[in-house]
């Protein structure tokens, strides 16, 4: 318990935020079955309206900082260190402090369920309720009075820190710990993934921590950074927000393509196809993904010059990314491929995110986005970007990956189960939204009148919804077969190309007993010049020396909720205390002595 | 069960669903040619006793097919929307004649002024009515939107009109029905607690059923 706690081991650092993201994705998809219970007939009174927008914005909430985001950052943490020949990340106390931070961050965020009655409400009553976008001025404290934005404006703020902290790590970790020979355009692509991701995480967070400072300023000191009758604009806010918005949408799926060009070439025995533009789109993808904001306001009234360059730019981030689905099916092409779950989920990413990336081209035209936008098409399109891109991908990562991460295979079997079921539910589920959308249902309605003639479309997507459950269950049956009867994983049960496959799994503390020389951007593979790698020995030749634990990070990130709490209770001595617990914990960390 | 577009009921819809289908059928296609690619490999391709891959790592020409192909046709889409947008939302397209209305929406419900018997709003004659917006088919109509509060959305499914209605900023929508009937506005931008309820009922008459009901409504209202 104590080694856990105090851990600074990338491996299991790695694992701790897959259990805790997966417990958020757990919670992000009971919200979510509630709001399709609440949506299965017309004029439903499953929840009240009230707790219905906390139930949509915290599914939102949930579903992207504390579920996506985490997941991808468990591979992060797991994976990228031994696909680079690294013994650890460059900054292991940071990593935990990252994490801490984290999971600190999404219980304050989600305490808002329970914590009611100590603000004078019922329960489930001060949870946020404005949107996961937040948009002002139905944020601000005149129209919102209850704690519920400041809890999310707060919570936001805490896991801002803890992904910017990665991002700085993982850059310097990528940049300079490469195993020798190992160039930039050696490395995999979803090391390559990671890195575009982390840049977009240090560059667009500062973005969405500013929008939420002024919110703050706002609500808690009478500011007016939103406020328009002092002369600001309610539209700063969703200019900051899409700012770090749309950059976001591709921070949650870059890392799924990253998994998806790893799984392809070593089930279909192949290079990825066009590895150098692969790579270059996903780079391309980062800088373009800064210049689309605005298309997620189509219907404000930007007027139509600003309109028409965002629509242009919209329109042309779609290239590479479609070339990067054409380079993935080239890979395929002429393969031996064997159909492994993790195979399944990736073909499936690859069938799934297209139909999102599609529909994405019809709002990318403005007069066609004046129809969708704000309906249930969107919300149709976000969730075959999002769970039929980025959650099909994860769960590729997790089959093809969880032998390295525990030793242990997942039971093929039950992942086809899973893979399934899950592919029919995200259909049954999503696909009629499109529908529902197009006849005019707007998001984040509580209840719709039966005159809408959407009623039919919303059981068969409730039922769609509880597929997805059931698909669920069977991955976490999967799971817990796996832990005592799964069947033990060699070194590498896959053939893989990378350096994580030349270790044991899981791997030892050190990770690799001699750091390998890369040679060949498929180390483990003969390729026209290159023969494959030697795997390193099984015991080091001599002592290595790995740092020991340490509980600073843990009592430094303390501090940062504790803070949190002071503006939400109006009790200024609390931002001290909270101020003091983060100081001391950073002096402490900064001179504890290296051997523990 | 309608399960296609809603009634096509004002003159955006030509110009608007036609982008909508001209899309899925461009999109479509890339659809089909990537599902069937991916179908016809991973079975084609399945692993075999005795088969071995065959080992490429690209092809440039490839690459630059499948960059160039969507690059232009997206670039077109994007100046075929455009030709239609300015149409749509252009500072200089509502018309000239067109009838004025004014709207103005909080939290949760929409007032709709008309400009009474001369036509001009901001007159003696205007007078408001809470949920129900009256217009003449036939003829453009142009509403003036202002919001006493927070963020809210002009929607009418069936008119392809949308338009936020930001506070401290005064916006003009325009639109010309075509088909008489009775229609929902809806808000749909997230304004609150009643943001579900916050409904409008839209009547399009032919113009001399609008004469008459704007009579009897300006009545209604003075009395």
């Amino acid at each position: 318990m104590k080694s856990w706690l105090t851990t600074t081991d990338h491996k299991r650092i790695g694992l701790l935020y897959f259990w805790t993201a997966f417990v958020f994705f757990l919670l992000g998809g009971i919200e979510a079955l509630v709001i399709r219970l609440q949506l299965a007939q017309p004029s439903g009174h499953v929840v009240s309206a009230e707790t219905y927008n906390q139930l949509f914005t915290m599914h939102g909430t949930t579903m992207v900082f504390l579920a996506l985001m985490p997941l991808s950052a468990s591979f992060f943490n797991y994976i990228v260190p031994l696909q680079i020949g690294a013994r650890d990340v460059a900054f292991p106390r940071l990593n935990a402090f990252s994490y801490w931070v984290f999971l600190l961050g999404g219980l304050f965020l989600n305490a808002s369920w329970f914590v009611g009655p100590l603000f004078k409400a019922g329960m489930l009553n001060v949870a946020p309720d404005g949107g996961w976008f937040g948009y002002a001025n139905l944020t601000e404290r005149q129209f919102s009075p209850g704690p519920n934005i400041d809890f999310w404006l707060l919570g936001l703020q805490i896991l801002g820190i803890s992904s910017l902290a990665a991002g700085f790590n993982f850059i310097v970790t990528i940049l300079n710990l490469r195993a020798p020979g190992l160039k930039l355009m050696r490395l995999p692509v979803f090391t390559w993934m990671t890195l575009v991701t982390q840049f977009l995480i240090i560059t667009a967070f500062p973005v969405i921590t500013v929008g939420l400072v002024f919110l703050m300023f706002d609500r808690f000191f009478g500011a007016h950074f939103y406020v328009h009758g002092a002369g600001a604009t309610p539209l700063l806010w969703q200019h900051l927000f899409w700012l770090f918005g749309h950059p976001e949408v591709y921070i949650l799926i870059l890392p799924a393509m990253g998994i998806v060009s790893e799984v392809l070439p070593t089930f279909a025995r192949k290079p990825l196809f066009g590895y150098t533009v692969v790579v270059y789109s996903g780079i391309l993808i980062g800088f373009m993904g800064w210049g689309v904001w605005s298309h997620h306001m189509f219907a404000v009234g930007l007027g139509p010059i600003a309109d028409s360059v965002f629509a242009a730019t919209t329109m042309l981030i779609a290239v590479p990314t479609g070339v990067k689905i054409f380079n993935w099916i080239a890979t395929l092409w002429g393969g031996d491929i064997r159909g492994t779950t993790a195979l399944h989920f990736a073909v499936g990413f690859i069938a799934m995110f297209i139909i999102g990336g599609l529909s994405g081209v019809s709002h990318a035209s403005p007069p066609a986005d004046l129809q969708q936008t704000d309906t249930y098409y969107v919300v149709a399109h976000i969730h075959y970007v999002l769970f039929g891109g980025t959650i099909m991908g994860l769960f590729a990562g997790i089959y093809y990956w969880w032998p390295k991460m525990t030793g242990r295979l997942l039971s093929e079997p039950l992942g086809k189960w899973h893979f399934w079921l899950q592919f029919i539910g995200m259909n049954v589920a999503f696909f009629p939204m499109h529908f529902i959308g197009l006849l005019g249902m707007p998001r984040r309605i509580y209840t719709y009148s039966p005159d809408l003639g959407v009623s039919d479309l919303n059981l068969v997507s409730t039922v769609g919804a509880f597929l997805i459950a059931v698909s669920l269950l069977v991955f976490i049956a999967n799971l817990w077969r796996t832990r005592s009867r799964g069947e033990t994983a060699s070194n590498d049960p896959w053939g893989g190309a990378t350096l994580e496959w030349s270790i044991p799994s899981p791997p030892p503390v050190y990770n690799f007993s001699v750091i390998p020389t890369i040679t060949s951007r498929l180390p483990r593979w003969r390729t026209e010049l290159h023969a494959p790698m030697q795997d390193p020995p099984a015991t080091p030749p001599g002592p290595i020396h790995v740092p020991g634990g340490s509980w600073w990070p843990m009592v430094a990130a303390f501090g940062l909720p504790l803070m949190a709490l002071a503006p939400l209770t109006h009790t200024l001595w609390l931002a001290f205390v909270g101020a003091g617990v983060l100081i001391v914990g950073i002096y402490g960390w900064a001179f504890e002595p290296f051997e523990v | 069960m309608h399960w296609w577009l809603p009634l096509k009921a004002s003159t955006f819809t030509g110009p608007i669903d036609g982008l909508f289908v001209a899309i899925l059928i461009i999109t479509g296609i890339a659809f089909v040619l990537v599902e069937v690619g991916l179908i016809w490999f991973i079975v084609k391709y399945r692993a075999r006793p005795g088969r071995k891959a065959f080992y490429t790592h690209g092809n440039t020409q490839a690459e630059v097919i499948w960059t160039a192909i969507p690059a232009v046709t997206m670039v077109a889409l994007g100046l075929i929307s455009n030709h239609y947008w300015v149409q749509i939302k252009g500072r200089n397209s509502v018309p000239p004649n067109a009838y004025p209305i004014a709207i103005h929406a909080k939290q949760f419900e929409w007032q709709v002024t008309y400009p009474g018997a001369d036509g001009t709003l901001g007159s003696a004659d205007d007078f408001t009515v809470r949920n129900q917006l009256h217009v003449p088919v036939g003829r453009p109509i142009v509403v003036h939107l202002s919001s006493e509060d927070v963020i809210h959305s002009f929607y009418v499914p069936q008119f392809r009109v949308r338009q936020d209605v930001v506070p401290g900023m005064d916006i003009k929508a325009w639109f010309q029905a075509t088909v008489p009937g009775t229609y929902e506005l809806g808000c749909s931008q997230l304004c609150g607690l009643g943001h579900y309820r916050m409904r409008a009922q839209v009547t399009v008459h032919t113009q001399d059923d609008y004469d008459a009901w704007m009579k009897q409504a300006a009545q209604e209202a003075s009395q």
